[in-house]
């Protein structure tokens, strides 16, 4: 679909960036839960002290929170890749795509909101 | 002149009786169990702002843990993410174009498996309160 004589907006033409961050996010999520999961075994036994506890410091806050980022920006082009493989009607495509990232969003001010109450 | 080979992408009907080789059962079950993660994000955020909130939401979060529902929705979260990373962890390895031969790749296929599937089975147990 265009919009304009030459201007195609739909597809995965945003180069590389787009492949790179989905690699990159990857790897942030998989360290942080590796630390998560050291965590929360040195904090054993778990109840709502100890559980809270570990996410109660800023750095953890802010390590979390940085997490639930590169979770967002990782689903939407997951979530991306699969709109684009099976709903071929591009204007149905486009309107799931950016619910996606809508909905994503308010996912992470919700996450934040979470985080900073502790 | 013979007709050019026409080459189409199989139908739904064919799903059921295409052999899948390991790599690609791992490759959809990748799909599969990241939109079930994208799915489920809501409940999931839920269940950790009630883990949070307060001495109180945690009970009730230990409390809503024993219905069979949050038991299935847990599990699922679980094995999703273990698959999950499993999984990933191959492709970030094919990307390093490691393993990227087919006698390789089915062999960590099936090591991604021997890890995921275990791993998963441990935690549904235990969220199931066999062990």
């Amino acid at each position: 679909m265009s919009i304009g004589a030459r201007r195609l907006v739909v597809g995965a033409h945003y180069g590389l960036a787009d492949w790179l961050i989905q690699r990159a996010t990857a790897i942030v999520l998989t360290i942080y839960l590796i630390a998560l999961a050291i965590r929360i075994v040195l904090a054993r036994p778990i109840d709502y002290e100890s559980w809270a506890g570990i996410f109660a410091p800023f750095g953890m806050k802010t390590a979390t929170l940085i997490a639930f980022v590169a979770l967002a920006y990782h689903a939407w082009i997951g979530m991306r890749d699969i709109w684009m493989d099976y709903v071929r009607p591009t204007a149905i495509r486009i309107v799931l795509e950016a619910g996606t990232i809508l909905w994503l969003a308010a996912c992470l001010m919700w996450a934040a909101q979470i985080l900073w109450k502790v | 002149m013979s007709a050019r080979q026409v080459i189409r992408n199989i139908s739904i009907a064919d799903l059921v009786r295409y052999r899948l080789p390991v790599p690609g059962v791992l490759s959809i079950l990748h799909r599969i169990s990241g939109a079930l993660m994208f799915l489920l994000l809501p409940l999931t955020l839920w269940l950790f702002d009630l883990s949070l909130r307060s001495e109180i939401g945690y009970q009730q979060l230990r409390q809503a843990a024993e219905g069979w529902f949050v038991k299935v929705v847990l599990a699922t979260l679980v094995w999703s993410l273990l698959h999950h990373l499993a999984a990933g962890v191959r492709y970030l390895l094919l990307d390093l174009d490691l393993g990227v031969d087919r006698a390789p790749a089915r062999r960590s296929a099936w090591i991604v498996f021997a890890v995921s599937l275990p791993l998963a089975v441990w935690a549904a147990l235990i969220i199931f309160g066999v062990l």
